[in-house]
């Protein structure tokens, strides 16, 4: 299977692979994955608290290059959103920006998977209800 | 001068060594006959092609030409070994025993008789992959048949110690095939030392074409027989009909004769290849050598990067280097090796390995290349990887709640 020129430069070059402070209040922490299944994500959001905007965000992914590539273009597309923006961006764009196979929407679906949970856990941190998300299975 | 990409998948399938090709062009074009047609030299050309090419594939394994049934790879020798067993021995029994760890083609094969109505024991193998001696023993039945393990695993390359089963075999009268696609060639085979009755095995393994293949079936002591699994002209003593494979076996022969003269020379070459990449790579943090390291093919090194998974590696370097991981990303069915889980590796050590196969043409400077590539590959998906951020952190990676998705 050959992979799609977006998916080899997020591989080659992935943006904002790195760590937040995960004890901060700022910043909301998704670990989607497990190790069986071959993939784990980690994706990471901070936030600016006066305007609800997304300032920063990081990942780490273990995993294929699709795995790889859609953490690494949702950390780009995650800063300079607000969190109500960020919680509507959804895999199927991501299929479409990196030209995913059928095989590797999992891919997608997980990166989703880890932005919410990252939302979520800020909003926890920070007192409010967690949003609740439509469950996608996509295998 | 390095020639990229780099070929080190010669566990899938190995180029045809030139003098292979060679040998094989003019029956083509010139020597086109069918090796069955008795009554014109087209015909006799072919059927001494033919004949000069099984003595060369029984030499190799220490056969008698008559007891090589050509076939068109090792997958239909497998199934005709198993299913025509299975049919011929009905009055005597329905029971196989093979393992868990045999190549699909027996597997399935296995599934099928199953469903003919057939009993198969699947053994499990130890952690390093070598099938425990007292449990075979132990799971010959009166009804038992045969016993079906493979001579080197296609993954790890770990060699079963054929000579001790086929003893067993013998002392309770049931018969012993092997699958020994992967170890032909490469190490000595000999089905008379190695009390053999059936042994599937495929040219293009052994720097010979594809398609074509061959069912060693012994003659005497015992004489072991099998149903033909199509039906037609009767070819190759009524046990495998269809028009022989005319320059296929003259490529298979030549593959064959080159193999048994240079084996030594080259296995002595690439066990240093082998041995200096698989030192290397173990030196990398966490990175394990799957199967045993003794009893192993000469080629083949199965290595796991925790932290990191397969699929991922092999993209850091794959457009320079071909080789193949255990991981489920590269198969369709996301299960990561059933070999690998097999052995008692947990799914992610699955998930994180690599397969190097080597074959007589790799050079130092491949393995060199190959090295820094790994290497540098691991090392940059480690530091994009939780799992290994998590374990340098001390945390017990086992006792995290994982969200399965």
């Amino acid at each position: 299977m050959a992979y799609s020129d977006k998916v080899i430069d997020h591989y080659s070059n992935p943006k904002n692979v790195g760590t937040l402070d995960k004890g901060s209040k700022s910043v909301g922490t998704g670990l989607v994955g497990a190790p069986e299944c071959g993939d784990v994500m980690r994706l990471q959001i901070e936030v600016d608290d006066a305007t609800g905007i997304i300032k920063d965000a990081k990942f780490k992914t273990f995993g294929c290059g699709s795995a790889i590539a859609s953490s690494s273009l949702a950390t780009e597309w995650l800063k300079g959103r607000t969190v109500e923006e960020a919680a509507k961006i959804d895999n199927m764009d991501i299929v479409e920006e990196l030209s995913l196979p059928p095989v590797k929407i999992h891919c997608s679906v997980l990166a989703e998977d880890a932005i919410r949970a990252a939302i979520n856990d800020y909003r926890a941190k920070n007192g409010l209800e967690e949003m609740v998300f439509e469950e996608k299975r996509v295998h | 001068m390095l020639k990229l990409p780099i070929y080190l998948d010669n566990n899938a399938t190995t180029a045809v060594d030139p003098r292979v090709l060679e040998t094989m062009l003019p029956y083509f074009t010139q020597h086109f006959g069918n090796a069955a047609s008795r009554n014109h030299p087209f015909g006799w050309e072919a059927e001494e092609a033919v004949d000069y090419g099984r003595e060369q594939v029984a030499k190799l394994i220490g056969c008698d030409p008559k007891e090589i049934i050509f076939t068109s790879g090792a997958t239909e020798a497998d199934n005709l070994a198993l299913k025509g067993v299975f049919e011929m021995y009905a009055s005597k029994g329905n029971h196989i025993i093979t393992a868990t760890t045999e190549h699909k083609a027996v597997l399935d094969a296995c599934k099928h008789i199953e469903k003919l109505g057939g009993e198969v024991t699947y053994l499990d193998v130890k952690e390093d992959g070598l099938l425990d001696l007292a449990q075979l023993e132990a799971a010959i039945k009166p009804t038992t048949i045969m016993i079906a393990i493979m001579y080197a695993n296609n993954e790890i390359g770990v060699i079963q110690p054929v000579k001790e089963i086929s003893a067993i075999a013998k002392k309770h009268g049931v018969l012993f095939f092997t699958d020994g696609t992967q170890a032909v060639g490469k190490i000595p085979v000999d089905v008379i030392k190695d009390g053999i009755d059936l042994m599937a095995f495929s040219a293009h393994k052994m720097y010979g074409p594809k398609g074509v293949g061959a069912l060693y079936v012994r003659r005497k002591g015992p004489r072991v027989k099998v149903t033909a699994q199509m039906d037609g002209g009767g070819h190759e003593r009524g046990m495998r009909s269809g028009t022989l494979n005319v320059p296929g076996i003259v490529g298979f022969g030549k593959a064959c004769e080159i193999c048994r003269v240079e084996m030594e020379e080259t296995t002595k070459r690439i066990i240093i290849l082998r041995d200096k990449l698989e030192n290397a790579l173990s030196q990398i943090d966490e990175s394990y050598v799957n199967g045993n390291i003794e009893a192993r093919l000469p080629h083949v090194s199965n290595i796991s990067f925790k932290f990191v998974e397969g699929e991922g590696l092999m993209m850091g370097f794959n457009k320079n280097i071909a080789v193949s991981s255990g991981s489920a990303c590269t198969s369709a069915s996301l299960e990561p090796s059933y070999v690998l889980k097999a052995l008692g590796l947990g799914d992610d050590l699955a998930h994180s390995s690599l397969r190097f196969g080597l074959s007589r043409f790799t050079t130092e400077e491949e393995i060199d290349y190959t090295i820094n590539a790994v290497k540098e590959t691991v090392l940059k998906l480690r530091d994009m990887s939780p799992l290994w951020e998590m374990h340098k952190e001390g945390i017990d990676l086992n006792s995290v709640e994982w969200a399965h998705h």
